[in-house]
């Protein structure tokens, strides 16, 4: 395995509605990293009392060296699936922390700086369902984020999931990672490559 | 020397934990009722007990006959638990009290929530924490652990089993929501690399035998049902063969003995974890995941020169008073953060009897104490 980058709690939120699995998608990414890329990681989460609706939240912390708060103070980078979540979770942003929207769910982004993918819609008409929305997302932060790499996510994505679903998994996580290059860019995650900026503090 | 064994390592959720921790300290009976966010303990058991070797899970009808059926099952020679949160941990208590009575090993956690009532399901709170201590009724004895992280789960449990089976008593697991529901990466121990007590079965003729005896440990060997040995189970006071007695006599000894067996053993009963106290002016004394908030704020404290230290208890109750007296024999305050309107503080300010400043942090609303908070008020001196 390459040495992965130094890392001092890189603080992620995924935040959305109720039963767009938010939390499974933390799951999976924070074992990736946890298990397969070798970092320290506490994944916590946040829900109503509802079963589907309300509000849902999930936090990653990551970091080279053990974690003592397992919680997100000021986010490296958030990740929002629907309108309500963007305007609740933005002030919580560090300066110089990226933004992600489900660009068809979030209408009006806080700020111009942002990133945006339609991966309810990805979903949907390329997959074939809805529900693997969480799995695009996955694969676009794989290309996103620069500790990432994509074939450890992707194995641990396929260790976790039962195998009748595993294929179209695979696919809707090929589909994020691929367009994510494409209309984010090869660049986009240099904010994050500068070691000294991550580590500093 | 031979070579360690590699530790099979899991990403998973304090409650997964649990059940880790449970399976390997030999719990073979689990009886429930599921509720937030204790669920995934009652989830996972279900999935795992029925394939070990001779476990066996039971989903009752409520949170009373959960209570019973662990009682029944540790009786029968089982290592039993159950697991619940703050509507089910008020009905367990009256045979939580029966268990204290009749001295039977089992291992209750509870999963704490936002409270009174049906409260806040999906939130976190420590407003259980003098209820663990008194909840059920009459003068008793009780062991109450916490634990703040993931691979604590595993082991506090461990432990729990061990200080049930050691001390013929009901112990109480105390964990909080933010703690069962965040996932991190655990070791799970190999075999021989922790210690696994089980109750003392009795070795002398059957009709030796008195289930309720004085001994210098102030346990007596406790056989399972049906193996031979004569053995009536009461609620009531009773004498050493276990039969009802309101003799005043016997009900001291029977009333000294169960106190006794539990405060002669404080050195092995009361679990803390120290950092940074030796020279610290400011202690926070926390547990649960609020000592992982303390534990930031202590460290950006020292970084801002401030030397401050932590006290985390793993054991709440027997409260670890010989740990606060040495950390107050230079500290110049001590500053106890908790998810409740001040029920650990209590007992902190007990032993300070007034010695330094105690100063509180206490949140009520379904948050977690941050980082931040506690360090501001460190940093006020």
């Amino acid at each position: 395995m390459k040495s992965p980058q130094e890392l001092d709690r890189f603080e992620i939120r995924f935040s959305g509605l109720g039963g767009q699995g938010i939390i499974t998608l933390g799951k999976i990414m924070g074992q990736g990293l946890a298990l397969g890329h070798g970092y320290n990681v506490t994944q916590t989460q946040s829900y109503g009392p509802e079963a589907r609706g309300g509000s849902s939240r999930c936090d990653l912390v990551i970091s080279s060296k053990p974690i003592s708060y397992p919680k997100a103070e000021s986010l490296d980078l958030l990740v929002a699936l629907s309108q309500e979540a963007c305007n609740t979770y933005y002030p919580y942003l560090k300066s110089g922390g990226v933004l992600v929207v489900e660009s068809d769910l979030v209408k009006q982004s806080p700020t111009n700086r942002f990133l945006g993918l339609p991966f309810t819609n990805l979903a949907k008409d390329k997959i074939g369902i809805a529900q693997a929305m969480n799995t695009v997302v996955l694969g676009s932060l794989s290309f996103l984020l620069p500790f990432v790499n994509q074939g450890t996510m992707r194995k641990s994505l396929e260790s976790v999931l039962p195998s009748k679903i595993k294929a179209i998994n695979t696919k809707a996580f090929n589909l994020g990672y691929r367009l994510a290059k494409k209309q984010w860019g090869d660049d986009v995650g240099d904010v994050w490559r500068d070691e000294e900026d991550l580590t500093r503090r | 020397m031979a070579r360690r064994k590699k530790r099979k390592e899991i990403f998973a959720l304090g409650n997964e934990a649990v059940v880790e921790g449970a399976l390997l300290a030999g719990c073979s009976f689990y009886g429930g009722y599921p509720i937030t966010p204790s669920t995934e303990i009652m989830e996972i058991m279900s999935a795992r007990l029925p394939k070990t070797e001779d476990g066996v899970f039971i989903q009752l009808e409520d949170e009373i006959a959960s209570m019973g059926a662990i009682i029944g099952a540790s009786l029968a020679g089982r290592k039993a638990m159950t697991a619940t949160s703050g509507p089910g941990f008020s009905l367990m208590q009256e045979n939580l009290g029966y268990a204290i009575m009749a001295e039977t090993p089992v291992v209750l956690v509870n999963v704490m929530r936002g409270g009174p009532s049906t409260g806040l399901p999906t939130c976190p709170a420590q407003g259980d924490v003098q209820q663990a201590r008194w909840g059920t009724h009459g003068d008793h004895p009780i062991i109450v652990l916490s634990a703040s992280n993931v691979q604590e789960c595993l082991e506090m449990t461990i432990t729990a089993f061990n200080m049930a089976e050691k001390y013929r008593t009901p112990v109480i697991l105390l964990l909080d929501e933010v703690t069962a529901h965040t996932r991190e990466k655990i070791e799970i121990p190999n075999e021989g690399e922790f210690e696994v007590f089980s109750r003392t079965i009795p070795s002398m003729p059957p009709e030796w035998y008195k289930p309720y005896e004085e001994t210098v440990r102030g346990v007596s060997p406790m056989p399972p049902i049906g193996s031979g040995y004569r053995f009536h189970v009461t609620g009531l006071t009773h004498d050493r063969n276990g039969f009802p007695s309101q003799r005043p006599e016997e009900v001291v000894e029977l009333m000294e003995r169960i106190h006794r067996k539990i405060d002669q053993f404080f050195y092995d009963i009361q679990l803390v974890e120290e950092i940074d106290t030796d020279d610290a002016d400011v202690v926070v004394i926390a547990y649960g995941c609020v000592a992982r908030s303390a534990e930031l704020a202590v460290q950006q404290a020292r970084e801002n020169g401030v030397k401050a230290g932590l006290l985390k208890l793993k054991t709440l109750f027997p409260y670890p008073r010989r740990h606060t007296e040495r950390v107050l024999a230079h500290a110049k305050s001590l500053i106890v953060p908790e998810m409740n309107m001040g029920q650990m503080s209590r007992e902190v300010k007990r032993v300070n009897m007034g010695r330094v400043p105690v100063r509180t942090i206490n949140r009520i609303d379904g948050q977690i104490v941050t980082p931040s908070e506690i360090l501001k008020v460190i940093m006020q001196g």
